[in-house]
């Protein structure tokens, strides 16, 4: 592609200070490899067992308790440590679950076209016009609670998102040149589609989902917050956050903010890290 | 002699999208008649150049012969056979022996594949030979469209590379298949000038060494007369004028050919243009005018010209025309 | 009478992911009144990157380093932003080279001739702006009852001489034509030199029309320009230079042009390709594709020395 100037554009920054993106990628990615760590390391680091009493109930963080404890005696700290290991657990399967979906139906509704594609369509637009809180809450409480059936209904959520994202790409990426020129050598609809066509849109795939790995963790939250979620005494943060918020009139500040920072930190870790990769993608991508 | 490439009265309409509130107004359903029951041959081991503006059907004809597209009516012969008829795994035969170079070099390569597997993937799509010797051929390919060394290209990006020798990965993909037929899509439009003689010079190298058959679609004269032996010019899905390069360029018949060999710039500033411009405007393809298409531009335009259409007719030296009253 | 336009050791960089890039490195050149002057190049040598210096509007990251541009005397670089804009379109004017993007898809044709004149000239009435519309019309070929139409009503062609008419229409002294006929069919292209030709003589223009084809350089203009990376290797009246082009590019430019009417002479190759300006030869930028390279070809960058009416910068020529 050629710029005005006839330098080409690949050769040209785009605007801001040099490799600002490549910083926010690289910290969201420490801010997520922190957390991920941690949900390994839990079961090593965490100082107490956060599902039985160990301590007098609602005392304020302390040296032997830098989180405090719960209404029912628990350490904080503990349980805001062994949380993330559900926080994760559900928002990647459920990511993953979504991604699959939606990027294997929207690739072959968008190459195939027509009657197929139209329904597929028209089912996930309408999926995606409900609010994705609400749309959740109803699956998860049609199925129950649990740690599988609130991934599912997370999954459900974001499926559309995807097709509907995979699919504008197949339809752009279709026209190009390249796919022409691939039939042109006589290769198969299969190859045309995976490795001319997916694998040409990766790098957008790869952008959503870190996002959607954000929203995902928000999503659970609210639900466990709503009592839809895994039952206690499992720590998760959107439970504990629903809990801490009763005692908070009474001056028990620390059992709503320390999830809550988790949580705040968890997405932000994802967030930085997709807009981060999404502007060192870019220029690669309009390159063409 | 039978002719490798034989066309009889192809015909490509595309229907116009209309806007639902249109399509509802108007029952009338639209077509761009890109290309109108046109009729050629190529011969084996020519160049026929087919030339022509905008909306002239050139690239249209550059896909169907290929069939990349599927045409409307009539028939393209390949070798004898129809390919409109071809089975799937004809059709894959048919790929493997008839090839195409596209115009815009950086648009025809994938920008995540590197360039030596996808100089290479003719190859495994064929499943010619086993895996290393397909790498080998690849690297000879190289070698051979002027990107050297092999191997320091092999595993590059198209946006490593200039345009030139991006367009040179285009002609290897298309010729590592060792075919019989290649149309070339304005193959040095999008190329520095002084690069195009360059290609055009592997492209000729390459039809000695393979004793390919080339079909040529530019739409700049001055190329076309220096590459191809036999020209064709297009207009408005038709076909006005056939010859040898020469015949054509020297004594253009067609008053559309006229006007456009006057028009092109010279690059000698002693030469004085006569430029012979028609009236007007190319008009749209979806409604041609009636009878010979050029008939609102011509400047010799008679009655007859808008009622009956001219068909083409030969002289005796394989030069023909599509005109009531060709130049002399 | 002193020039038009003087170009003085005129250097614009721009800022690239791999360096900084000199997109035009130390150029100079004047121009007088009512002629045509050609540059010509191929793609990154840095005439259209010229052509927008004289206007100011270089594209960030690009920017002037130093040089100057003088316009009658004036100092076109150092000038207030509000005086430039009030150059831009009445004294000096571009017509640009994609018509498809440069014209306002929501405006009517009639409405950018307007809002033109409204800018220039903010006490002009309605009436008057579209009166002087409708004479541009004329001049331009146009029909009037057009004047109403949005542009992607109009034919490639007719875009462009609405730009044409755009650049022309406060009469400018001086007009800047970047790639003008590229994207135009052959007889469109025709057209279009013809109506340039036709408004040049009629209004005494003072053109510079950038391109890469040495057909319209050889039909259209005095005075021709060559670039290479960013540099003029050779600048001089165009007769002279077609006839014996001294610097080995211009040469070999030259040979590679296609010639409709000899195509033997014509299409003749310049081996290697065009230089990676973020990391340029060393010396003479184009030593490296030059025929006629020798010792001192690497080592030193060439200046420009006349010979005869022309400038060359050649170590062949020092």
């Amino acid at each position: 592609m050629k710029s005005l100037s006839g330098i080409p554009a690949r050769l040209l920054l785009r605007k801001g200070p040099k490799g600002a993106e490549v910083y926010l990628a690289v910290a969201g990615a420490v801010l997520l490899a922190t957390v991920i760590a941690l949900t390994f390391l839990a079961p090593y680091i965490a100082p107490y067992n956060p599902i039985i009493e160990v301590a007098p109930a609602l005392q304020p963080p302390s040296s032997q308790y830098p989180m405090g404890t719960d209404h029912l005696g628990r350490d904080v700290y503990s349980r805001v440590l062994y949380g993330a290991i559900v926080a994760l657990e559900v928002s990647a399967i459920s990511v993953l679950l979504s991604s699959t979906l939606g990027t294997v139906l929207g690739l072959f509704s968008g190459y195939s076209g027509g009657k197929m594609d139209r329904v597929f369509s028209m089912v996930m637009d309408s999926i995606y016009a409900f609010p994705g809180l609400i749309l959740a809450i109803a699956i998860a409480a049609m199925m129950g609670p649990g740690l599988v059936n609130m991934s599912i209904a997370i999954a459900v959520v974001y499926i559309p998102t995807y097709f509907r994202m995979i699919r504008g790409q197949v339809l752009q990426t279709r026209e190009q040149l390249y796919v022409e020129a691939a039939r042109a050598l006589g290769a198969k609809n299969s190859t045309i589609l995976f490795r001319y066509i997916f694998a040409n849109i990766i790098p957008s795939l790869v952008v959503v989902l870190s996002l959607n790995v954000a929203d995902a963790i928000l999503t659970e939250a609210g639900l466990s917050y709503l009592g839809l979620g895994i039952p206690p005494p499992t720590p998760d943060w959107g439970f504990d956050l629903s809990k801490g918020k009763s005692y908070l009139p009474g001056g028990y500040w620390w059992m709503i903010t320390f999830p809550g920072i988790m949580i705040l930190i968890v997405v932000l870790g994802f967030s930085l890290l997709g807009e981060g990769l999404n502007e060192i993608l870019s220029p690669r991508l309009r390159e063409r | 002699m039978s002719s490798l490439v034989e066309v009889n009265g192809l015909t490509k309409y595309f229907p116009v999208q209309k806007s639902s509130l249109e399509a509802v107004l108007s029952r009338k359903r639209e077509f761009v008649r890109a290309v109108d029951a046109i009729s050629f041959a190529i011969e084996r081991g020519g160049i026929f150049g087919l030339v022509g503006e905008s909306g002239s059907g050139k690239t249209t004809t550059g896909r169907l012969l290929l069939r990349l597209i599927e045409p409307t009516s009539g028939e393209i012969r390949f070798h004898g056979d129809n390919i409109g008829e071809f089975s799937p795994q004809s059709l894959r035969q048919f790929r493997r022996r008839a090839q195409m170079i596209f115009q815009d070099p950086t648009a025809a390569l994938s920008p995540r594949m590197r360039i030596g597997p996808a100089i290479k993937h003719g190859l495994d799509i064929h499943q010619v030979g086993s895996d290393p010797e397909r790498k080998k051929e690849t690297l000879r390919m190289f070698e051979r469209v002027g990107l050297s060394p092999a191997e320091a290209f092999y595993d590059k990006y198209p946006h490593q590379l200039s345009g030139g020798q991006r367009q040179r990965v285009v002609i290897g993909r298309a010729m590592i298949l060792e075919p019989e037929f290649v149309v070339a899509d304005e193959p040095v439009a999008m190329v520095d000038v002084s690069i195009r003689a360059q290609i055009l010079d592997l492209m000729l190298s390459l039809k000695k060494e393979l004793g390919l058959t080339y079909a040529f679609i530019t739409h700049d004269l001055a190329t076309a007369n220096y590459f191809c032996d036999r020209i064709a010019i297009m207009y408005l899905g038709k076909i006005v004028e056939v010859g040898p390069r020469e015949d054509v360029f020297k004594s253009p018949r067609h008053p559309y050919t006229v006007a456009l060999m006057s028009s092109i710039p010279v690059p000698d500033p002693k030469h004085k243009l006569q430029r012979l411009i028609p009236r007007g405007e190319i008009p749209s393809p979806i409604n041609p005018p009636s009878g010979c298409r050029f008939h609102p531009r011509c400047l010799h335009a008679q009655a007859v010209c808008s009622q009956r259409e001219p068909q083409l007719e030969e002289d005796a030296l394989g030069h023909q025309v599509a005109c009531f009253f060709p130049r002399v | 009478m002193p020039p038009l336009l003087s170009v003085q050791e005129l250097v614009v960089q721009y800022s690239t992911l791999r360096g900084e890039v000199k997109a035009v490195n130390d150029v100079s050149f004047s121009l007088e009144t009512a002629a045509t002057l050609g540059l010509v190049g191929e793609s990154a040598c840095g005439k259209s990157t010229l052509g927008f210096s004289i206007l100011r509007i270089v594209p960030p990251p690009g920017r002037i380093l130093g040089g100057k541009i003088e316009l009658q005397g004036v100092d076109l670089i150092n000038l207030p932003l509000e005086e430039m804009r009030r150059i831009r379109g009445s004294q000096v004017s571009m017509i640009f080279q994609d018509p498809m993007t440069s014209l306002n898809p929501l405006l009517r044709i009639r409405d950018h001739f307007i809002e033109l004149f409204q800018t220039h000239e903010p006490s002009i009435k309605k009436e008057e702006a579209v009166a002087r519309t409708v004479r541009l019309f004329d001049a331009l070929g146009i029909a009037e009852d057009r004047i109403g139409d949005y542009p992607h009503q109009f034919s490639g062609g007719m875009r462009q001489r609405v730009m044409i008419g755009l650049a022309l229409a406060l009469e400018p002294r001086l007009v800047i034509a970047d790639e003008p006929t590229t994207s135009l069919d052959v007889i469109v292209e025709a057209q279009v030199l013809e109506l340039l030709k036709l408004l040049r003589e009629k209004r005494r223009l003072t053109l510079i029309l950038i391109t890469h084809n040495i057909g319209i350089v050889a039909e259209m203009t005095d005075l021709v320009a060559v670039m290479y990376a960013g540099q003029i290797v050779e600048i001089g009246p165009t007769g002279d230079i077609f006839e014996d082009p001294l610097h080995p590019y211009t040469k070999g430019l030259l040979e590679s042009a296609p010639n409709v009417l000899h195509p033997e002479q014509s299409m003749r190759p310049i081996p290697g390709i065009p230089p990676d300006l973020a990391s340029p030869p060393t010396g003479c930028k184009f030593h490296p594709r030059c025929p006629r390279a020798f010792k001192p070809c690497p080592l030193r960058e060439p200046t420009p020395m006349a010979q005869g009416r022309r400038l060359v910068a050649c170590h062949l020529y020092d």
